[in-house]
């Protein structure tokens, strides 16, 4: 028994040791910071003060926040909107193709962010392929304004993250499996149907993994809206790095980052509520 | 026994004995440096190809260049390695200040670097260090409008970016970063454009808020690039970087505006926990040489403060790019940017106010 609670302990050491080693301490660091307070010149003054969180509720910061909240939105329901046929599709073909599809998916994020950004700027920017096209084929006159706004920022989030939606869907929809749905056709149940009352309830889970998986990223990126949208408007993550890099203004950055990692918290344990919600669903029939 | 007669072979034996020791005492001297690894950090794309190599050559000294993309990237950097981890480190002015403020910068020993002789007088005098104590000048210039002469008029104010006229709307782009970002402001109203007060900055920061909604984009790093490709017809730009865009289609066209500008310094400084002093301060003088000067100028395009390698600058490179011969006495009318102290939250706060 002893021994093998020993051999236990030191099998989950690693693990144990990189989750204290690289989210407990520096999380815990960033918390002990958003209490200190910015020295003249830059640097941290190891003075207790609770005024950064006094100055994080100035109404300028919430409404980069509302902004941030939006685009996060936004991203995750446009993913989720592309995302789950996707993960449908795939999910339905047969298995050697399936494997071949979800490489597919996730082959962009071999290519680097940076890079997959700047490709957004050449095909959208007013001398861009896409212009190009439109004036080209006579449909407008003017180059249309895609990028350096909400919308090109959106688009960028999309792209960046869908994979991440996809994903926890695809492995849902495989564990439920085809029976299900044709059962319930069977029942005389119309594909809409199906896909409402049988899927989406079943797969909840999956999406609810989804959603946190794309909306947790958009909330904290810097890099998207500083490049697609022109730095015209900040997000979260702008905000907190220009504290630390712009501003050198650590104290205030990590109480910037820690309200963040607050709200998302309640996210996550909204997320794992439904989870559960949906593991008890599943036993269910078996305990009927 | 004889008489020691001192003959002409003693004699020369003397002097060979001499130099052997002058020799291994001079040796000693390079010795100490040479075999010496320096880390330097500069800008991306700052530094001409041919300089490094050559020192190393000529010293024995191995350089180590690590690149750092903005001011802010650096100082990030060094705050987390609480001042340590290179041995020179490229900064602009009110950061060199800052990092002298914080104890972070040597102070640098003149006898070690002859060729800050070659400086014009008036780099010496630059508020944020008067007397180069802690910080040497590598490139100076300033802060103007780049245009395409063939898209639109030339512009004379700041407020022709500021309030641009109806056929530049969605056309300009302004620079991002703090200071560059409420410059044109504070110039057309007539502050400081080291301000502290409040009151002026909340002014600024007014007229920027409607100067947003007429931008294509704020834009630090590629702003030449679009007026290349026609997206932008006029920009706010540091004067070496809109030569990158005059060379690559001359109807870009660069100018002060008649309300003036600032004069910003790209200063080396050494760093106090650095272990290679005695190595640090020759690559400055190495950095100072005329031909050093000059090829910095010739490759970077950017003016140099060192009047020796300015005099030797290619003529036809001042046809060229025009702004390369905008005079010292000129450049030195203008104010030059200083650390903001305790008023730089004020000042990142206004920034969140204009772009957020």
């Amino acid at each position: 028994m002893r021994r093998g609670r020993l051999r236990n302990t030191a099998l989950v050491s690693p693990a144990l040791l990189w989750w204290a080693g690289l989210l407990v301490l520096p999380v815990g660091l960033v918390l002990a910071y958003s209490f200190f307070q910015r020295g003249t010149y830059g640097g941290v003054v190891y003075d207790w003060t609770f005024d950064n969180y006094r100055r994080a509720f100035d109404s300028l910061y919430l409404s980069v926040l509302w902004f941030s909240l939006r685009v996060a939105v936004e991203t995750t329901v446009i993913s989720l909107l592309i995302g789950y046929p996707v993960a449908l599709f795939v999910a339905t073909r047969p298995a050697r193709w399936r494997t071949v599809l979800l490489v597919l998916i996730i082959l962009p994020f071999w290519t680097s962010l940076l890079i997959r950004t700047y490709a957004w700027i050449v095909l959208l920017n007013d001398a861009g392929l896409i212009n190009r096209v439109l004036r080209g084929s006579g449909l407008v006159d003017e180059p249309v304004r895609l990028l350096y706004n909400e919308f090109a920022i959106v688009i960028g989030m999309v792209s960046t993250y869908l994979p991440l939606m996809v994903l926890p869907i695809y492995a849902a929809l495989e564990r439920l499996g085809p029976e299900l749905g044709e059962a319930s056709a069977d029942l005389g149940a119309n594909a809409w149907k199906r896909l409402w009352t049988v899927m989406v309830p079943l797969t909840l889970p999956g999406i609810a993994a989804g959603c946190i998986f794309v909306f947790v990223p958009t909330l904290g990126n810097f890099l998207i809206p500083d490049l697609l949208g022109g730095g015209r408007r900040q997000m979260v993550g702008n905000l907190i790095q220009g504290q630390f890099l712009k501003a050198r203004d650590w104290p205030f950055g990590a109480t910037l980052a820690v309200s963040l990692i607050a709200m998302l918290l309640v996210l996550v344990l909204v997320q794992g509520w439904l989870t559960r919600r949906g593991a008890d669903r599943e036993e269910a029939p078996i305990a009927v | 026994m004889k008489h020691f007669r001192p003959t002409r072979h003693v004699a020369l034996a003397a002097l060979a004995v001499l130099a052997v020791v002058v020799a291994v005492v001079a040796g000693s001297a390079t010795a100490k440096t040479s075999g010496t690894t320096l880390t330097i950090s500069n800008w991306d794309a700052y530094t001409p190809k041919d300089l490094i190599p050559k020192f190393e050559k000529a010293t024995g000294i191995k350089v180590k260049l690590a690149k750092h993309t903005t001011n802010e990237d650096i100082m990030g950097k060094l705050e987390a390695q609480n001042g340590g981890g290179y041995d020179i480190v490229f900064v602009s002015g009110p950061f060199a200040e800052s990092l002298k403020k914080r104890g972070w910068a040597a102070r640098l020993d003149h006898e070690q670097i002859p060729n800050l002789k070659n400086l014009y007088p008036a780099a010496s005098r630059l508020s944020y260090d008067l007397g180069n104590k802690y910080s040497v000048p590598y490139t100076w210039g300033t802060t103007g409008l780049c245009w395409r002469s063939d898209l639109t008029k030339t512009p004379t104010s700041w407020n022709d970016l500021l309030k641009p006229s109806s056929d530049l709307k969605g056309k300009t782009t302004m620079l991002a970063t703090d200071r560059w970002l409420l410059l044109p402001a504070l110039k057309v109203l007539g502050y400081s454009i080291n301000t502290v007060n409040p009151a002026q900055l909340k002014q600024a920061a007014a007229l920027l808020k409607e100067t947003k909604k007429t931008l294509l984009a704020y834009d630090d790093t590629t702003f030449y690039s679009k007026l290349v490709s026609g997206e932008a017809k006029l920009v706010e730009a540091w004067d070496g970087w809109c030569n990158y865009g005059i060379g690559e289609n001359p109807k870009i066209k660069f100018k002060i505006p008649k309300e003036g500008s600032d004069v910003f310094v790209d200063t080396m400084v050494v760093l106090e926990k650095s272990k290679n002093k005695e190595a640090a301060h020759k690559f400055l003088d190495w950095v100072l040489r005329a031909d050093s000067g000059k090829a910095v100028t010739e490759l970077v395009l950017y003016k140099t403060p060192n009047a020796v390698a300015m005099a030797q600058v290619k003529k036809s490179l001042g046809k060229q790019y025009p702004n390369l011969l905008i005079p010292p006495k000129l450049l030195l009318t203008f104010q030059t940017e200083r650390d903001l102290g305790k008023a730089q939250p004020l000042w990142s706060r206004t920034v969140s106010e204009i772009v957020g």
